[in-house]
């Protein structure tokens, strides 16, 4: 009578969880499973496609718990007992070779889609990609269109369905550009240049971060992503163009100091080679980086 | 005469004026205690010159055990802020200080939670099962200690005295490089780390040298308990991981101190290069903290299923894989930094591979319970536990090592939910079922069995409801750090809900310190006089509880791998009339204690540039070691009229 009060105690609990958490989930947006590009669609099929390959091992594993354990409970009086049972060939074999299948199985997964979704990888498509280059700045991202000769802080515009190609970098410490909603990410590193080619295939607003720690500013280092229509794009390129203020060396050295929460900002790209020149500063001899200023 | 040590280094927050009190309060009420109760002697010759394996194992619980209940009070505080800081409100915390405090969580958890658990139960489990009376060396364990201890102090002194590293707790430059913290914080992560690194290396090398000869006559490696294959798993480990680390933080410091240029992204320096390095040693030190929580629960699984362990040779080669597979995963770590598809996919097939031997072991637990009388005692409730947690942890780890799949999840919440399954469902809930399991063998009495079970229940339950809603953070594009977030972004009800798992969580810690308080008032009650109150199976049980000191009066003889089980199942109808003979033990000595110090204050004034402090902390390491190497007195021999002495009164039952 005791133990079925008990099952029933625990019943009532996990009802009552479930109704706890269940209005935590409504409304949410799974940015991740809600991708709005082919690179982030892809990643999610890998996503629930690796899932299912390996819920076929854990979920036998979590059943098994609770049967053994509860089949074999010392009061049972059914249940046989063999202390000196230890080894049986069959069932080691299949819980060495299932697993390995499995991992097989999961290798070819990966090594496929390692080199399939290589952020460095073009976007097979007819259409020209869009370069647009990011610098991770303490604590905001400044973006630079070479191409169209504009710059921006902490917002970024492009055409649907036009891959992009972001060069990534940062005059600041180890950042990560995220876009959950089109693809993953990858590292900004002060000296270095990462590549990451993303798409989007509607026109929306998505969320952009830094997922890597930089410091005091770091959870403000939000932007947003605006994918919209060629000639809006164009529109708003031209919007910027002369309108807005030049973005120089000076100019940059201002942005490069540390602010937190930043506003987007628009800027007509003055020194066209700003990219490069923020790059190589890591690369250059004491003296020579004096004298970049000038 | 200070270096930069000043008096703004005292200044604090409410916060942490408040938590340095309470530090301070604390000890304080320790030494009035100790005052009180004239203690003082008793604690100088019975436990800090001890060189005695179980009683250095019993200081690392203690210290554990503190640094676990700072570590969790970090947890709460930063569930607390992510609770609060949304939207228009920033919180109770600044930006500063919290990252500060996710930086000390998990240094703490990691090097001194989890590296003292490894210790702690090495230390008193490892020579007792293996038949042994005392660790290779004696003196180097008693260092270890010190260093590991000298390496908690300088963490909770930067609580008091200027700040901790705000890096994170793998320090990446060049954020943690001098040009972007330029505070004392890294170099008080550095040394704490380093020291503490250290000693982790000299006991790696003790206890390896201590297995390979120092086992009784007939344990054959073959024959070991599965636990003594997971802690020489994990030495080695340690033995090859933790001289990276060392490096590795030395070139960190230099580059700070010195200026020099190992990991500055300007004039030839790499951050890469850190990176990779710290991984090198960071991957397998995951393995160093879950091999011996593994070796936990092959015990506690045999023993209270009554039976023998399934698949022991499986079990055997299983370690040997993960041993091998953690060094070749570490750039699992960083997919994202930029590596081509070709390295990528290599690493993120080793990772997978690692899933193999794990999931083996896991079958042969169950299967060692088939066929068994499972007897659902606390210990046994950690392992069930452990099993849900743990795989499905697992699982999301082998998600995690799909290369193009982890650039969505790397850095988000979802891989904290993934690590934390590994660490506080695989390593923190062994040391908790190994503490309830071993608790009688050193204390003579038993745990509250209810308190127990209520402590794991909160914290199971906990877990799920703290844990489960990271997951979905992380699939919402939720990053971790983060000390605020806007509201538009649809994360706070469930950053509440993993706040009110994290509450839950605080029950469990509760009824856990409880449940030894309540015990110790009620240890008449649940006395063991028999040494063996699970009915166990291996040499551990063979002895009082607790054991004498000298462990073993007469070496015993093995010929099974359940040695004490089968003594059980066939008794001897005359046992041979006992012969002892004189057992040759070392001598106590204070010189660990002064070496710990002297390397403290060496730290410390690295750490403030006090130069004088520096210099006299090495002379002293230096000359403490020198005196006590040229020591010729350090070991006696204890007379059979002793051993008789003890033995007869361990019979009568312990304390």
């Amino acid at each position: 009578m005791k133990r079925k009060y008990k099952l029933l105690c625990v019943v009532l609990f996990l009802i009552g969880l479930i109704a706890l958490i269940v209005p935590f989930t409504g409304g949410a947006d799974f940015a991740v499973l809600n991708p709005k590009g082919v690179i982030g669609a892809q990643q999610k099929d890998l996503i629930i496609i690796s899932s299912w390959l390996m819920l076929v091992v854990v979920i036998p594993v979590l059943i098994l718990t609770f049967v053994i354990a509860w089949r074999y409970r010392e009061g049972n009086e059914k249940s046989k007992y063999a202390p000196n049972w230890d080894f049986n060939l069959l069932a080691e074999s299949i819980w060495w070779g299932v697993p390995c299948v499995i991992v097989f199985a999961l290798s070819v997964i990966v090594w496929r889609s390692s080199h399939e979704l290589d952020p460095f990888k073009p976007i097979d498509k007819d259409v020209k990609p869009l370069t647009i280059q990011a610098v991770a700045l303490q604590w905001k991202w400044l973006f630079i269109y070479p191409e169209q000769g504009i710059a921006t802080v902490n917002y970024v515009q492009f055409p649907e369905k036009t891959p992009l190609l972001f060069e990534i970098t940062a005059d600041a410490p180890m950042n990560s550009f995220w876009i959950p909603q089109l693809g993953g990410q990858i590292y900004a590193m002060p000296g270095m240049r990462t590549k990451l080619y993303l798409i989007a295939d509607e026109k929306g607003t998505f969320r952009g971060s830094s997922a890597n720690l930089s410091g005091k500013g770091f959870s403000g280092m939000n932007f947003m992503a605006v994918a919209t229509s060629q000639s809006d794009f164009e529109e708003w390129v031209q919007s910027i163009q002369g309108a807005s203020e030049g973005l120089n060396w000076r100019v940059y050295s201002e942005l490069t100091e540390p602010s937190e929460d930043n506003l987007p900002a628009f800027y007509t790209l003055e020194k066209k080679d700003l990219y490069d020149h923020i790059l190589m500063k890591y690369g250059m001899p004491m003296s020579d980086m004096q004298m970049m200023g000038e | 005469m200070f270096g930069k040590l000043t008096l703004d280094a005292f200044k604090h927050d409410w916060i942490e004026v408040a938590a340095g009190l309470s530090m301070i309060l604390g000890a304080l009420f320790v030494a009035a205690l100790l005052f009180y109760y004239k203690r003082w002697k008793w604690l100088w010759s019975e436990w800090l010159t001890t060189v005695d394996a179980k009683k250095i194992g019993i200081m690392y619980v203690v210290v554990s055990s503190v640094m676990l209940l700072k570590g969790v009070v970090d947890a709460f505080m930063m569930r607390a802020q992510q609770v609060f800081s949304v939207g228009d409100s920033h919180g109770y915390l600044g930006a500063e200080h919290f990252q500060e405090i996710f930086t000390a969580h998990g240094t703490t958890m990691i090097f001194f939670v989890g590296m003292g658990g490894v210790f702690a139960v090495t230390n008193l489990i490892m020579p007792l099962q293996i038949g042994a009376r005392d660790v290779a060396f004696p003196f180097l364990n008693s260092i270890s200690f010190y260093f590991f201890t000298a390496g908690a102090m300088l963490l909770m002194v930067s609580l008091i005295i200027g700040e901790f590293s705000a890096a994170g707790w793998v320090c990446y430059p060049p954020l943690s490089g001098i040009a972007y913290s330029p505070g004392v914080g890294v170099d008080y992560w550095i040394w704490s780390v380093q020291i503490a690194g250290i000693g982790s290396l000299f006991s790696g090398i003790n206890f390896l040298v201590t297995i390979f000869k120092m086992r009784c006559p007939g344990m054959t490696l073959m024959k070991m308990p599965i636990f003594v294959w997971s802690i020489l798993g994990s030495m080695i480990l340690i033995i090859f991981a933790f001289p990276i680390l060392t490096a590795t933080l030395a070139m960190l410091s230099l580059d700070r101190v010195l200026g020099m240029h190992f990991f500055t992204p300007d004039f030839g320096g790499n951050p890469m290069m850190y990176i990779n390095l710290i991984w090198a040693w960071g991957h397998p030190e995951v393995y160093i903290l879950i091999l011996p929580a593994f070796g936990v629960f092959s015990e506690v699984v045999a023993t209270f299923s009554k039976k023998r362990l399934f698949g022991y040779v499986s079990m055997v080669w299983a370690i040997g894989a993960i041993v091998f597979l953690s060094f070749i995963v570490w750039l699992h770590h960083f997919f994202t930094m930029g590596a081509g598809a070709n390295v990528n996919a290599f690493f993120g097939i080793m990772t997978m591979l690692i899933a193999i031997p794990t999931g083996v072991k896991i079958f042969n637990w169950l299967f060692t319970m088939v066929r068994g009388k499972v007897v659902f005692a606390t210990p046994m409730l950690w392992f069930l536990g452990f099993v849900i947690i743990f795989t499905t942890g697992g699982m999301t780890g082998v998600l995690l090592s799909i290369a193009a799949v982890d650039f969505q999840l790397h850095n988000s919440l979802f891989l904290i939910a993934h690590f934390h399954s590994m660490v506080v469902g695989g390593v923190l809930f062994g040391f908790l079922s190994g503490f309830s399991y071993w608790f009688p063998k050193f204390t003579g009495f038993k745990l509250n069995e209810t308190l127990g079970r209520y402590a794991f229940w909160c914290w199971m339950i906990g877990f799920l409801i703290a844990f489960m809603p990271l997951y979905a953070l992380g699939f919402m594009g939720a990053t971790r750090r983060l000390d605020h977030y806007d509201a538009s972004t649809g994360w706070h009800s469930l950053f509440t809900l993993a706040g009110i798992g994290a509450a839950i969580i605080a029950c469990g810690v509760g009824f856990q310190i409880l449940q030894v308080v309540v015990s110790i008032y009620q240890r008449k009650k649940n006395k063991d006089l028999t040494g063996d109150p699970w009915n166990g199976r291996t040499l551990e049980w063979d002895t009082s509880s607790p054991p004498p000191f000298y462990n073993f009066a007469i070496t015993p003889e093995v010929e099974t791998r359940d040695p004490f089980w089968e003594k059980k199942q066939h008794p001897v109808s005359s046992p041979a009339p006992v012969h002892y003979e004189p057992i040759h033990m070392p001598k106590n000595t204070p010189s660990g204690l002064y070496i710990g110090s002297f390397g403290f204050l060496f730290c410390f004034g690295i750490i403030w540039y006090i130069h004088w402090m520096t210099i006299m902390g090495f002379l002293g390491v230096v000359i403490s070691m020198i005196v006590r190497l040229s020591e010729k007195d350090t070991d006696y021999y204890i007379t059979v009229a002793e051993i008789e002495k003890t033995e007869a009164e361990s019979m009568r039952g312990g304390i």
